[in-house]
């Protein structure tokens, strides 16, 4: 989880370190837009090559959320 | 599957022409102005060529022909075949390619044929050609790809307005027996038609006076059934499913490694895209040309303008080995292998 935040602050440049925490609504904490979802999903499937469609980000709602969709994905 | 090799078709030059009107991203005013420098930085657009209204992409393709001709000192007489790929055609009503055969003064005995295809188009009429000339009926070929893309967005839909520019390119191509193969691996989804779509004004959904009215899809996203609609996370998703299994497969079933090879070009959809692909790639920069900063998504005819925007000395004056890889709208992607040695690219035309 530590990684994942870390992955996702490497990502965006107004995010401040230590912000981000896993119950931080994603949509609240920076920005959010269709690019921020673009940057996000690149991000996911070239660190744990798990697509995230936009069902997902729309049903997910914390950094938590998104992670243990990654989760599942990968043990499958 | 899709995968072939033709042997016999030599790529004897290329040469491309954009509109000199210039749009900048940065004067985008429908968006905030960090909504324009993040659109800049990560979908890598900044400026676009506009084509003024009433330029066709055939225009364009016309413009970039004549250097092109006179470059190769090819006597037009022995022009029999024009493919013109688009999906900007000059009316619904004749085949462009037909009138391109009378404007270049081309002979009667020129087959000429368009072929409605967009992002991943050059890829599939270099392949029609090449196979005609395989077939060695005909000797010397112009492949035209291009798109007036600009005029199907709407203005107020942030999602497609700033990222699509025009462009006009042909390719020469002759029959030559001593020419290295060159390798295809080409796939069609059509079950993602709607991901990038007009949705009115074919025979589906006949054009009425409601295909004019503007609706509110979105947060900044306001466009007609005349207009382009894009569904950027699904295309977005697509093409990272689908591009690079489709370049391993081709590479494997060829033997070539992707050391060997000297630039790989990808279809020119955004930054993102293709840094992502890169890396999955584990390719260097320097591998990897860009045009899309200046020019925007040209669709179909990213690849040849790429190549004259970017590779214009290695193609002009070094033998090239080159990895093309194009997808989008169908949804329809596919790569080739193509070996260049010294061919004719004159200057990127401004008209």
């Amino acid at each position: 989880m530590e990684e994942f935040i870390k992955q996702i602050e490497a990502e965006f440049d107004d995010l401040k370190p230590g912000i981000l925490k896993p119950e931080s609504h994603f949509r609240e904490v920076f920005e959010w837009n269709s690019i921020n979802a673009l940057i996000l999903i690149a991000m996911v499937k070239t660190e744990y090559d798990v697509t995230l469609t936009a069902d997902d980000l729309i049903k997910s709602k914390t950094v938590n959320d998104i992670y243990s969709l990654i989760e599942t994905r990968i043990s499958k | 599957m899709a995968l072939f090799s033709l042997s016999g078709t030599k790529v004897s030059g290329i040469s491309a022409a954009v509109p000199r009107n210039l749009e900048s991203n940065m004067d985008y005013r429908w968006i905030t102005k960090k909504e324009r420098e993040s659109l800049i930085k990560n979908i890598g657009v900044e400026t676009r060529r506009v084509a003024p209204k009433g330029v066709t992409t055939s225009d364009l393709c016309i413009a970039a022909a004549e250097p092109l001709l006179r470059e190769l000192n090819w006597d037009r007489r022995e022009i029999e075949l024009l493919v013109f790929v688009s999906q900007s055609r000059d009316y619904l009503v004749p085949t462009t390619a037909c009138i391109v055969q009378d404007r270049l003064g081309l002979p009667h005995s020129c087959l000429a044929f368009d072929i409605g295809m967009g992002c991943s188009g050059y890829l599939y009429g270099l392949s029609v050609a090449a196979g005609m000339l395989q077939a060695r009926a005909i000797r010397k070929a112009l492949l035209m790809v291009g798109d007036i893309s600009t005029l199907t967005t709407s203005y107020r839909d942030k999602s497609t307005y700033p990222l699509f520019g025009d462009v006009g390119t042909v390719t020469a191509l002759e029959y030559d027996p001593d020419a290295p193969a060159i390798h295809f691996n080409l796939q069609t989804d059509g079950s993602g038609y709607r991901a990038l779509i007009i949705p009115d004004g074919g025979a589906r959904n006949i054009m009425t006076r409601k295909s004019f009215d503007f609706k509110k899809i979105d947060q900044g996203i306001y466009r007609t059934n005349l207009h382009l609609e894009m569904n950027g996370i699904e295309v977005f998703n697509f093409t990272l499913r689908e591009v690079v299994p489709n370049i391993k497969t081709l590479l494997n079933s060829t033997g070539i490694s992707l050391q060997e090879i000297d630039h790989v070009v990808f279809h020119q959809a955004n930054r993102l895209i293709i840094e992502t692909m890169r890396k999955m790639l584990k390719l260097p920069p320097e591998k990897v040309p860009y045009s899309i900063r200046e020019f925007g998504n040209t669709s179909g005819g990213s690849l040849p303008l790429t190549m004259v925007a970017k590779l214009y000395d290695q193609l002009r004056t070094e033998p090239q080995q080159l990895l093309l890889s194009a997808f989008g709208v169908g949804l329809s992607w596919g790569s080739a292998i193509i070996e260049t040695d010294r061919i004719a690219v004159p200057d990127l035309l401004e008209v």
